[in-house]
């Protein structure tokens, strides 16, 4: 940590993490320190728009093995605004198409000194793996249909900022539950901060299993539309499939499609999100899309703020296992 | 004639429902005796507090070659078996190329021969290059040695091949082995599907996908008479089906191997690709019903399922890894840990599954300790700790999912043919 840092905020004891990895192992304390820590951030630099250099001198490497866009770019800025130094690597220009394995791939880029890897790979389960493998910090930027962490907090987040409080509120996850890392991330979080999470779409891709958590499946998005106070609209992923799982665009787009006249049917102060890319016109109307409910712009604000708190958290905790690993166990208390 | 006594063993031969203290007398390659007397003998082994039974049959191992040496040789696979207590082996034809002709069921057999260590029996395929659309000449095969036929880890997808296969195989009396999995249900599957998959977000292999292929199977085991096994049983929906069929008297057997008997779906947590095998470590619902089939014979077999695969293709995302574990080191171990100790079956149940059983299924005078048998032996120690360590492994490859683990119990010496091929102290 630079001297900078303990002059802004000191590091957290609540975060003793190296990797973030996904939030279903999250403790509360650790969920709402990221939280807080993103809120403290986006304060602290009017928005996200200027530099806290709590980084300087370190080295964060956005590793995509999947396309992204705004994720990618979203970590990239995060850590230049925390004066980090950035290597960015794609996939299509990767050594993998020659047969190299993608631990392998990351222990090349660790070697050149990195300090934090942000990971997104099209399987679950891949950063953790990764995670095994390198001694630097790891954030999972997505990994397949299992979690995507940041994009889950950067919800939580929105929702916070604009209702003060998650708990009490229902929250509905509504289409592609399935095949959605952001639905996976979202209903842990929620669920820890005590939100009542539903899961909403066609039969074929929300699972009955999902009440085992406690959380509520439902088919219909009319029947539960007047309860809710959030509605997070997924997109459906189509090429994540074989055999489409609903017949068509448009019969999908009858049954779920967040539009004028469903707003009608809502509460006056519902929030309607979405973690984009979004499809106008399957899952979302453009007038709902870009109407005074959708807080979908502000997602993507408190993305930066979120990916800022994470990074700094993983690096500062992994700083402090190595010193305590170079100080020996006399160093502990 | 060189001659080997062992004396004082727990003889166990289900063969002959023998499980008392006693000595087994080996003359050359038959064994010559079993009695309490004072035989002579030149070599004398004591094996008091130790179990001795046939010599263990493993009716499902994949040796890799030709093809595949970078996973194992049929020379580090035999070797594995052995160290594992198995003196015969049968091999699966997932080779490249596939054992589909006369000269490749040879080339394994003298390959076999060559490395002395264990015996190996030769599965070859039932379609023409494993491709599941013409049957391969299995009359050919039979007479080159080949034992039965399968198609290995692809299923016997297309439904008239498997009535062909099963029709024509009742002129050889040998039986077809299929992986029961309808490939539409479990397509890109990593795992069992349920709530560790839901939660995990991996592609899910539903029990159903085995279950539908295995009622399947049976329904053209019962209607053509051919003799069917099924490999790697692993749902209780499928043990319902086969344990309903045999009440009718359909003359099937079932295996199973020690990934489905030991482990649950929950393992996958760890993301470990050294988990990922085919079929699916399934949930608690389904490993208990299928100890309840191993519990009434429902499965008769159990097998190592043994499938090594060179490490770098396991050190991949899950996706790209390969399944596969393996298994031949460890299974008698996990057997003992599983289904003995727990009391779910006793040890002359247990030495039936990998012995007498196995070798019927597939026709082989082997798995009997009767006078005149060949001297096939496994003495077991089933007191003996040890530490799984992969690197100990006389296996070429190492996926397995548990290093580390303390298990009780292994073959600590195993003759072959009238010969110690295998000691340990």
């Amino acid at each position: 940590m630079s001297r900078d840092s303990a002059e802004f905020m000191p590091h957290p004891d609540t975060w003793t993490r190296r990797d973030l990895l996904d939030l279903e192992s999250l403790t509360l304390d650790e969920l709402t320190t990221l939280l807080d820590t993103a809120f403290a951030f986006k304060q602290a630099t009017d928005g996200c728009r200027r530099k806290l250099p709590l980084l300087e001198g370190k080295t964060t490497s956005n590793l995509f093995f999947e396309n992204s866009t705004r994720t990618r770019t979203s970590f990239g800025l995060a850590a230049k605004r925390l004066g980090a130094d950035t290597v960015d690597f794609t996939a299509s220009s990767s050594s993998l198409s020659k047969g190299e394995t993608f631990i392998d791939t990351a222990k090349n880029i660790e070697a050149m000194n990195v300090d934090v890897m942000v990971m997104r790979h099209h399987t679950p389960g891949a950063p953790h793996l990764l995670a095994d493998h390198v001694d630097c910090a790891v954030v999972n930027a997505g990994d397949g249909t299992h979690e995507h962490p940041t994009q889950g907090l950067l919800d939580i987040m929105t929702i916070r900022e604009t209702r003060g409080e998650v708990r009490g509120l229902t929250v509905a996850l509504v289409g592609d539950i399935a095949h959605s890392r952001t639905a996976r991330s979202n209903i842990w979080g929620l669920r820890k901060l005590g939100a009542h999470v539903i899961v909403c779409g066609p039969s074929t891709l929300v699972s009955r299993g999902w009440e085992e958590f406690g959380v509520e499946v439902a088919y219909s998005l009319d029947s539960i539309l007047p309860r809710c106070d959030v509605l997070n609209l997924l997109r459906i992923q189509f090429e994540r499939q074989y055999t489409r799982p609903f017949p068509s665009v448009r019969e999908y787009a009858l049954l779920y499609a967040m539009n004028a006249d469903r707003m009608a049917r809502a509460k006056k102060d519902i929030l309607i999100m979405a973690p984009g890319p979004i499809n106008r016109g399957v899952e979302i109307t453009p007038d709902v899309a870009d109407g005074p409910h959708s807080v979908i712009l502000n997602q993507v604000t408190n993305g930066l703020a979120v990916r800022m708190a994470a990074l700094w958290l993983v690096a500062g905790a992994r700083d402090k296992l190595r010193q305590s690993i170079c100080r020996g166990p006399a160093a502990h208390g | 004639m060189p001659s080997l006594l062992i004396k004082n063993g727990r003889v166990i031969d289900p063969s002959q429902d023998l499980d008392r203290v006693t000595n087994v007398l080996i003359e050359g390659t038959r064994v010559a005796a079993i009695g309490v007397e004072d035989f002579e003998a030149a070599t004398v082994i004591d094996a008091t507090g130790k179990i001795v039974t046939p010599g263990l049959v493993d009716m499902h191992t994949e040796l890799r070659e030709p093809g595949c040496e970078e996973d194992e040789t049929i020379e580090s696979g035999t070797a594995a078996a052995l160290a594992g207590g198995f003196t015969s082996v049968a091999c699966i034809p997932n080779t490249d190329p596939p054992i589909d002709t006369q000269a490749s069921v040879e080339f394994v057999r003298q390959k076999a021969a060559r490395a002395r260590n264990c015996h190996v029996f030769v599965l070859a395929c039932v379609s023409k290059n494993r491709e599941g659309q013409e049957l391969a000449e299995i009359g050919s095969l039979v007479e080159s040695g080949a034992v039965g036929f399968t198609d290995a880890d692809r299923p016997i997808h297309n439904t008239e091949l498997m009535r062909r296969a099963l029709e024509y195989c009742l002129m050889f009396d040998v039986p077809i082995l299929n992986h029961p999995e309808v490939l539409e249900l479990s397509r890109d599957g990593i795992m069992h599907e349920g709530l560790t998959s839901m939660v995990l977000g991996l592609t899910g292999m539903p029990s159903d996908a085995e279950d539908v292929m295995t009622a399947r199977d049976l329904r053209l085991a019962e209607y053509t008479g051919g003799r069917l096994h099924l490999m790697n049983i692993s749902s209780g929906g499928s043990v319902e089906l086969i344990r309903r069929f045999k009440s009718r008297g359909a003359g099937v057997t079932a295996e199973i191997c020690p990934a489905h008997f030991s482990l649950t779906d929950d393992t996958l947590r760890t993301f470990d690709a050294n988990c990922k095998v085919n079929p699916p470590l399934r949930s608690r619902n389904h490993v208990d019903a299928c100890i309840a089939g191993l519990v009434d014979d429902t499965i008769d077999i159990i097998t190592s399922c043994h499938a090594p695969r060179a490490s770098e293709k396991k050190l991949q995302a899950l996706d790209r890894a390969p399944f596969g574990m393996v298994n031949l080191e460890t299974t008698l171990s996990l057997v003992i840990k599983h289904l003995i100790e727990p009391q779910f079956l006793t040890w002359p149940q247990a030495i039936r599954k990998m012995t007498i059983n196995p070798a019927q299924a597939l026709g082989l005078s082997k798995g009997t300790l009767q006078v005149g048998a060949d001297a096939d032996v496994t003495i077991i120690d089933p007191d003996v700790r040890w530490t799984v360590r992969r690197d100990e492994f006389h296996s070429r490859s190492r996926n397995t999912p548990f290093e580390g683990a303390e298990l009780v119990g292994r073959a600590v010496r195993v003759i072959v043919d009238g010969e110690v091929r295998f000691a340990r102290d």
